[in-house]
């Protein structure tokens, strides 16, 4: 029986049964089934469809030439208004629209900076947990030098050394949260590296970008997806906090952190400008928050029952 | 044999694993240090034509960079950084010419003020709270709790500064707005830098409190009749707090380096306000100065959790090695 297995040899009832089993998307349904009955992730995930819907059009709801960044000083600091639903700001703009506005730029900073430490700390997680010894020892060590510093002070750090601009600010956001993405990913992938579906990958002479790639990456996806949820709060939040402080988006660009720091000054006559804004940040990252615990619990199996 | 060595024997595991920790916060605390410095040493400007100005002579500022040592190469810069911070010398500031340590050191009280307060209010409110949301699953005590404790955690905090602000000082009077000028100065930034340490720790209290109401061992005490309030205070507590101490002394490191925000909210004459002044006057050595103190003081915190950790709980200590 030197007879080598292929395809071609296998029993029609072996490979029926490979044919009907269950495919591996019924695993992201049944998260999806376990979400949809957890209301609050489900209201969570309702208030952030709005947001990105306000994004998205924020072009159809305000002008950004005319009404975002155009100043009016004879209408400013005016209270919520029929005209302005949430009134003006120092230079006389609707602050509703720089809200909608606002969407814009605390969306993008939120996924791309969480996406790019996602992909260097997910990386850089998976090699060191993957081959183990000196190289896992010294990953690990550095990213331990990252996380000596506190985030924020990381990212202001990097901000005012490079210059307050978009780029450096979603940069620094991502590398001030790349060791979280590396330990999460190195956690699960040694728990995953000496399971046998690993060995028999590895029997069938799978390379090691194979395995890493195809098996585990796949398989470690899950905590992954719960700290991006929260890591998203996370990054919109330091991004309103370096704005705040003046290191994060530029005036007039509209954005959540700056238009506070704006009414600041103003806070004794005009107590719009400080609120709204910052009932912005509160909703968007609650939204997310209670769909980032959502994800947890549906993609738990621990908590599942 | 010798004491110090007796310590670092098999039979005193507590002390071996303190000493080693305290050997591996050295790499960190360097690795930190030369992070914060290549990253401000892309700082684009010269330090030398700050100091003397936009119109001083070339000569001059060519003269004085030579004298700080700014055309070293990166490493000698660095090595000079380290050896003099070991001596606990910052350098000076760029902007007002004084020692950045001693900035620092005047200013670190305040700080830790504040971070102690914040804890201390984070705990009274977190602790109890979670308890009873806990003890009570599901009831509106838990429901709403829960939901101004989801409220705390996605609330920025600079922002919950301000509308604090705008309720206790400008409406309705009763605090001041900022500054440090006696007792009543320090309220506003200690409840909004606590807010958010309150939120977590109600949350961490009531899930570890519900992990170990459910463990067999609470089971046996009620049913061999003891009390509900004892099952819950003597029993359950014990058991229950030992992560949220962790997470209190997290929290406490976390307020120490990030409490920047809120100490540029009130004008608290804090390391973390010092820090965000000195950004915007381009005086590196203030910034590198305090982001390193800073860290280091993050880092020891943390340290200190961690052996903590295995004081209160001895199932811990068996792994000391």
């Amino acid at each position: 029986m030197s007879q080598q297995i292929t395809a071609d040899t296998l029993p029609e009832a072996v490979l029926e049964a490979t044919r009907s089993a269950p495919k591996k998307r019924s695993q992201w349904l049944e998260v999806w089934q376990h979400l949809k009955r957890n209301k609050m992730a489900m209201f969570g995930l309702v208030i952030l469809s709005l947001v990105v819907f306000a994004a998205v059009f924020a072009d159809l709801i305000a002008d950004y030439e005319t009404v975002v960044i155009a100043q009016n000083l004879s209408d400013r600091l005016q209270g919520p208004s029929a005209q302005y639903w949430m009134g003006t700001d120092e230079f006389g703009r609707d602050i509703f629209a720089r809200m909608i506005h606002g969407t814009r730029v605390s969306l993008m900073v939120g996924v791309l900076s969480v996406a790019i430490a996602i992909m260097i700390g997910g990386t850089l997680g998976a090699v060191a947990g993957y081959y183990g010894g000196r190289l896992d020892n010294i990953i690990m060590r550095v990213m331990d030098i990252f996380l000596a510093v506190p985030s924020i002070l990381l990212a202001i750090a990097i901000v005012s050394a490079l210059g307050a601009n978009l780029i450096n600010l979603m940069l620094a956001i991502a590398v001030s949260s790349i060791p979280s993405y590396a330990r999460v990913v190195r956690a699960s992938v040694l728990s995953l590296r000496d399971q046998e579906f690993i060995e028999a990958a590895r029997a069938i002479g799978a390379s090691d970008t194979r395995i890493i790639f195809r098996h585990i990456v796949p398989n470690a996806l899950a905590p992954v997806i719960v700290q991006g949820a929260l890591g998203v709060a996370t990054a919109i939040l330091s991004t309103a906090g370096l704005s705040f402080i003046g290191l994060g988006i530029q005036p007039p660009e509209p954005e959540w952190g700056a238009m506070l720091a704006g009414g600041r000054q103003y806070l004794r006559h005009a107590w719009h400008v400080t609120t709204f804004p910052g009932l912005a940040i509160m909703i968007t990252i609650l939204a997310l928050n209670l769909l980032g615990d959502g994800l947890r619990d549906a993609l738990d199996p621990r908590l599942k029952h | 044999m010798e004491y110090h060595l007796l310590l670092l024997s098999d039979r005193y595991p507590m002390y071996r694993f303190i000493l080693k920790r305290l050997f591996l916060l050295l790499p960190v605390l360097l690795g930190v240090s030369l992070l914060v410095f290549a990253i401000m040493s892309f700082t684009p400007g010269d330090p030398a034509q700050l100091i003397l100005g936009e119109s001083a002579p070339a000569e001059a500022v060519a003269e004085l960079r030579e004298e700080m040592g700014l055309n070293d190469p990166f490493i000698v810069r660095y090595a000079s950084f380290v050896g003099n911070a070991i001596t606990g010398d910052l350098g000076r500031s760029y902007s007002t010419g004084r020692e950045v340590f001693g900035e620092i050191a005047s200013r670190f009280p305040n700080t830790l003020t504040l971070a102690t307060l914040g804890v201390l209010i984070a705990i009274v409110i977190g602790v109890p709270v979670g308890i009873i949301s806990a003890t009570r699953q599901y009831s509106l005590i838990d429901s709403s709790s829960m939901v101004v404790a989801l409220l705390g955690v996605s609330m920025p905090n600079f922002w919950l500064g301000l509308m604090l602000i705008l309720v206790f000082s400008v409406n309705l009077g009763w605090l001041p707005s900022g500054g440090f000028s006696d007792w009543s100065s320090v309220i506003l930034p200690a409840l909004t830098l606590g807010t958010g340490s309150a939120a977590i720790i109600t949350r961490m209290t009531r899930s570890s409190m519900l992990e170990v109401i459910r463990q067999d061992y609470i089971r046996t005490a009620r049913a061999k009749g003891v009390a509900e309030n004892v099952v819950i205070n003597r029993h359950a507590l014990k058991n229950a707090l030992i992560p949220v101490i962790t997470v209190i002394g997290l929290q406490f490191g976390y307020l120490l380096g990030g409490a920047v925000l809120t100490e540029t909210v009130y004008s608290w004459p804090g390391v973390g306000r010092m820090m965000v002044d000195a950004i915007r006057q381009k005086d590196t050595p203030t910034v590198l100065g305090t982001v390193v103190f800073l860290a280091a003081a993050f880092s020891l915190v943390n340290l200190a959790v961690d052996i903590l950790y295995g004081f209160i709980d001895p199932r811990i200590k068996s792994q000391y090695k």
